[in-house]
């Protein structure tokens, strides 16, 4: 038997640690690639100057940051104004420990039975540090900043939770491990709760003040939200803290509705069962697989980015309360009905679930473009 | 005892999206426009003064640097407003009057993909941005190939051009020309079916053409509200009655509008350009200039002379002495100046982010706006 303190204290440490590492170096490099890939979607280079290909960016951007001049606005509210950047951080960090990196024991630094709701509870408190940043900077557009990302964290909270429900129905628990461990026995969460995996799509960008919800940092509009006034390292707080609750956000979903370290249908390929004979290597290759699938995430990020225009506030709120969380309760509705069924009836509901979001998705769509404008433009001849 | 809460913001003269200098003192109630009140005037440099102190030739640098992202177009203006004066106007050669004109087409495609690649920006749409500027290089270059300049171009002189074209011009234009409408393309398949983009412009700053009208709007603005009036039809100058060309011209009058409409006129700017190229191959080279004397003191009188800019009707009003070598007044008419007198109409009870969409829409350089 393993000493209790290693087991409860210096291992998880350890974990942490590492984790909290490898994911420092996915933000720091995806600053890189995401610029690189904004610059090869946009006809353009990306920074290419510093080290080979530009790589040392990643280095060059903190020792710019950490030797730039750290300005407090004489009007700011010094104790807030510090406390703005540091409180995002926190959760953001914290949530680290509780996430899947691979097959358990090894890669899962907590494994506890409230996992997600702990995620959702320390994520959505991201939003204080935003909001005290905005107000206490005394800049009327760091305030509606602030007020525009405190409105929006809010409201898109919501769809987030909601679309979550389903999949906990599904598999039962509240462990990350179990409803990974759910979906390589059975498919994907994905295909039953495909309207689920939508919703949690969009909240999660929302959630992320990324385009197109970048409001509360519109720099056409507001010059730069709430972080206007900040400057260094107090700034470089809260571009980590985003970046890191980007990466969370995308641990989650991989976890949630694409399988966590898994690469299985009902049993077959890559489960923990098959990694775990293979020992530590085994691990890594289940690490690798979660690695790769939150990579893909954030690349879409990248590309929602170079894609689209950005949402007015009002039509946020719209696309939020009309859209988003309808659509996520109706998902609880059906879900919840087809659970049931599938305990008493024995049969297959993950089949009629992936149907009935198909249908779904297809049904929104047609909503959504059948009320498309043509395009209004006479063009007249006038000779 | 009910406090309304209105905040003041001075959205610029400091502010991304204010292209340039211009201020506008916003009464907001939260995120709601009360009152957008323009506060323009941090880029006078008294260029209608400016234009009282030297001779005409000397003046076209100077209208250079009103709309400075048109040049070409402020030179036309110029040089034919001076022409009519003198009453030269129908001695311009052919070859010469081709020349401004693909000069104007040009610069009206780089204008309009300026105002695109800055209106998509302030929209959130980050990427278009860039994909504009590629090409407006590309037309800056052909500048560059005829004048030397990029940007304040100088490139007309009253009575003619000052150069005949570079060797190969013709076929860069071509060149060109020939990849613009894939070009067009990729912009409208960024943005004009795109949802948010619609949300976004749609119904935004509608302008009635009676109010577009009485505003006394003019350029895509004008046309966007559904008003036929383009001065290169209405008035024509130079050889525009002879080349093949729509006007196209919106509906509701709303951001949407306007945007369809300059991206349907740089497809027209660029049939242009088509037609003149074989045009030009006809005429003899190195006829360039009218036989007017070097020393331009044009006749007693005044005229005024306006042409259809990139950003609207560009006009200039100039009185003669008929001693000096100066004009005793210049006046310029910018449509941007003009234009922007609608913006607190349009910007009444919509949302902030909304302001942003208008000041991209009607399409300002303040440069011009302040003179």
């Amino acid at each position: 038997m393993i000493n209790p303190w290693m087991r409860y204290l210096v291992w998880p440490l350890v974990k942490f640690l590492v984790a909290f590492v490898i994911v420092q170096v996915i933000v720091a490099a995806m600053n890189y690639i995401e610029r690189r890939l904004l610059g090869f979607m946009q006809a353009r280079l990306g920074p290419n100057r510093v080290g080979p290909k530009g790589l040392f960016q990643i280095i060059a951007d903190p020792i710019k940051f950490l030797l730039k001049e750290d300005i407090v606005p004489t009007s700011a509210e010094t104790v807030a104004y510090f406390l703005g950047p540091m409180l995002p951080l926190i959760p953001a960090f914290i949530v680290f420990c509780l996430i899947p990196y691979g097959p358990p024991p090894t890669f899962v630094p907590t494994d506890t039975n409230i996992a997600l709701l702990l995620i959702v509870a320390l994520t959505s408190t991201g939003v204080y540090g935003i909001i005290l940043g905005g107000w206490a900077s005394n800049n009327k557009y760091s305030l509606m900043g602030g007020l525009r990302s405190a409105a929006q964290m809010v409201s898109y909270e919501v769809p987030f939770g909601l679309s979550i429900v389903g999949v906990l129905m599904l598999s039962g628990s509240f462990s990350l491990v179990k409803i990974i461990k759910y979906q390589e026995m059975h498919v994907w969460n994905l295909f039953p709760q495909l309207i689920a995996a939508f919703i949690f799509l969009v909240a999660m960008n929302a959630e992320n003040n990324r385009t197109p919800f970048d409001l509360p940092e519109a720099e056409s509009e507001l010059v730069a939200g709430y972080h206007t006034e900040y400057s260094a390292m107090k700034f470089a707080f809260f571009m980590l803290a985003e970046y890191s609750s980007m990466t969370v956000n995308c641990c989650l979903m991989v976890s949630l509705f694409f399988g966590g370290w898994s690469l299985s249908l009902f049993g077959w390929g890559i489960t923990t069962e098959g990694l775990s004979h293979l020992g530590v290597w085994g691990g890594l290759i289940g690490a690798a697989i979660f690695i790769t699938k939150v990579m893909i995430f954030m690349l879409i990020y990248i590309w929602f980015r170079g894609t689209f225009p950005r949402f007015r506030f009002d039509q946020l709120m719209d696309l939020g309360w009309k859209w988003m969380i309808p659509l996520a309760l109706v998902n609880i509705f059906v879900t919840g009905i087809v659970v049931l069924a599938m305990k008493d009836l024995k049969f297959n509901g993950e089949i009629l679930l992936s149907i009935i979001g198909a249908a779904t998705i297809a049904f929104t769509l047609f909503l959504l473009f059948r009320g498309a404008r043509p395009a209004p433009a006479k063009v007249a001849h006038a000779r | 005892m009910f406090d309304v809460h209105e905040m003041e913001v001075n959205f610029g003269p400091q502010h991304p999206s204010t292209h340039g200098v211009l201020r506008v003192l916003l009464k907001i109630d939260g995120e709601r426009i009360i009152e957008a009140k323009p506060i323009i005037g941090y880029l006078h440099r008294g260029t209608e003064k400016l234009f009282e102190n030297m001779a005409y030739p000397q003046c076209i640098p100077h209208t250079d640097r009103m709309d400075y992202v048109a040049s070409a177009t402020n030179n036309l203006g110029f040089v034919e407003a001076v022409e009519k004066l003198m009453g030269v106007t129908k001695q311009i050669p052919k070859r010469a009057q081709l020349m401004r004109v693909i000069l104007s087409e040009l610069q009206r495609i780089s204008s309009h993909l300026l105002w695109l690649a800055t209106h998509a920006i302030d929209i959130g749409a980050m990427t278009p941005f860039f994909y504009c500027f590629r090409e407006r290089e590309q037309i800056l270059d052909l500048f560059e190939q005829y004048c030397g300049a990029r940007l304040t171009l100088n490139c007309m002189r009253i009575g003619g051009m000052p150069d005949d074209m570079p060797p190969n011009w013709l076929d860069n234009i071509e060149e060109f020309i020939g990849k613009f409408d894939a070009a067009v393309d990729e912009y409208e398949a960024l943005l004009t079916n795109n949802r948010i983009w619609k949300r976004r412009t749609v119904g935004i700053g509608v302008l009635t053409p009676e109010d577009a009208i009485e505003w006394g709007v003019t350029g895509p603005p004008l046309r966007g509200s559904g008003v036929e009036w383009d001065l290169r039809r209405a008035q024509p100058y130079e050889c525009y009655p002879e080349l093949d060309f729509e006007i196209p011209i919106g509906k509701n009058g709303d951001t949407y509008d306007r945007y369809l409409v300059r991206m349907a006129e740089m497809r027209q700017s660029k049939r242009i350009l088509e037609q003149c190229i074989p045009l030009i191959k006809q005429t003899p080279a190195g006829d360039i200039k009218a036989k007017i004397s070097r020393v331009i003191r044009p006749p007693e009188g005044e005229v005024y002379h306006s042409i259809e800019s990139p950003k609207g009707e560009l006009g200039y009003h100039i009185i003669s002495d008929g001693k000096t070598q100066n004009a005793y007044r210049c006046r310029v008419r910018p449509p941007s100046f003009v234009n922007l007198q609608a913006l607190p109409a349009m910007a009444q009870g919509h949302l902030v982010s909304d302001l942003v969409a208008l000041i991209g829409t009607i399409d300002i350089v303040l440069g011009e706006v302040d003179r």
